[in-house]
């Protein structure tokens, strides 16, 4: 067995026993660092492939900022252990008929790409090897796929409005420094000078 | 083994560093520290009186949209690595489509940036 196959095996095994991990652990943060392992590991199934691209960017995007999006999640959600366990058998009929659709799906799925292959229709637009897999995304992503692309940036934006609308509370009567005026002001505006009488006193 | 993998053989080395000095102060720290374990040294505490309240409880809504935004940014960013990488090498009439398309996609982003800006979202409070 080449030195190739072994790490393949060594990362799918990582991968499919963390995935199971993140269902089966008790604890949501546990969950979400065995999801950060099955990113990792399929980072490295990418590089294996040859796809560095992807594979780099599973690891800034996924790693860097979804798992970390996630954590927020599950903090942010007051985790009550004994209530999440306890609609376990109510749910189960309609989680169940979920599991099996997407099962029934991930055949199909999985069984046309081994007759017919997961992309015979496009053939590639360069022979790998002659350049990086970085520039071949490029070249047909912002010329052939541009519709494509500026989608991606239009829902990037809503994204954006979204996350803004739900999320964004001002709360009212905050203090802020407001350097501009701090800067502005004079002597002669900061400072008063009164003169007093002997046993006046300082009019109010 | 082709030369494509072996440029990633320093990232498995140093991996293999990391796991054989992170296993190596684990291994150390069971067979040579002092063990006197006590409950009471894993209880939680609060300043010499019991705690008061659960340590699980809920964080502000606004950790989430700081990271949402970041996610944002950091996939306009994926995307246009590709762009930065290939515009160049790209033939004339495919240059133009790809630079106009990448400056509209910055255009969109920019727009949600600037709402954001002014809705004052990057401001803690």
């Amino acid at each position: 067995m080449s030195l190739q196959a072994v790490a393949f095996y060594l990362m799918a095994l990582v991968s499919v026993v963390s995935a199971l991990l993140v269902v089966s652990a008790k604890n949501p943060v546990h969950s979400v660092l065995y999801l950060i392992t099955v990113f990792f590991s399929a980072a490295g199934l990418f590089v294996l492939m040859g796809a560095e691209f992807l594979a780099m960017l599973l690891v800034v995007v996924y790693v860097g900022a979804v798992a970390v999006l996630f954590l927020f999640v599950v903090m942010m959600l007051d985790v009550d252990f004994v209530a999440l366990r306890q609609g376990f058998a109510r749910y189960l009929p309609i989680g169940g008929a979920i599991g099996v659709i997407l099962l029934v799906e991930m055949v199909l799925v999985a069984t046309a790409v081994a007759e017919h292959g997961a992309a015979a229709k496009y053939a590639a637009p360069l022979a790998a090897g002659e350049i990086s897999n970085t520039e071949a995304i490029g070249r047909v992503l912002y010329t052939d796929y541009l519709y494509l692309f500026e989608a991606a940036g239009l829902v990037l934006l809503v994204a954006m409005i979204g996350a803004l609308v739900l999320t964004l509370r001002h709360r009212p009567g905050v203090k802020r420094q407001n350097i501009a005026a701090q800067v502005g002001r004079t002597p002669a505006k900061g400072m008063e000078i009164v003169q007093i009488k002997d046993g006046a006193g300082i009019p109010e | 083994m082709n030369a494509f993998l072996l440029q990633y053989l320093p990232i498995v080395i140093f991996l293999g560093i990391a796991l054989v000095i992170g296993v190596a102060f684990l291994v150390a720290a069971a067979v040579i520290a002092p063990k006197a374990p006590d409950p009471e040294k894993l209880s939680a505490y609060e300043c010499g009186f019991n705690a008061f309240d659960d340590a699980r409880m809920k964080f502000d809504v606004r950790f989430y949209l700081v990271s949402i935004l970041f996610i944002v940014f950091d996939l306009e960013v994926a995307l246009l690595f590709p762009w930065a990488v290939t515009l160049t090498k790209l033939p004339h009439g495919d240059q133009v489509v790809a630079f106009a398309t990448g400056v509209l996609f910055l255009a969109d982003v920019t727009l949600g940036y600037i709402y954001v800006w002014k809705r004052g979202a990057l401001e803690w409070e």
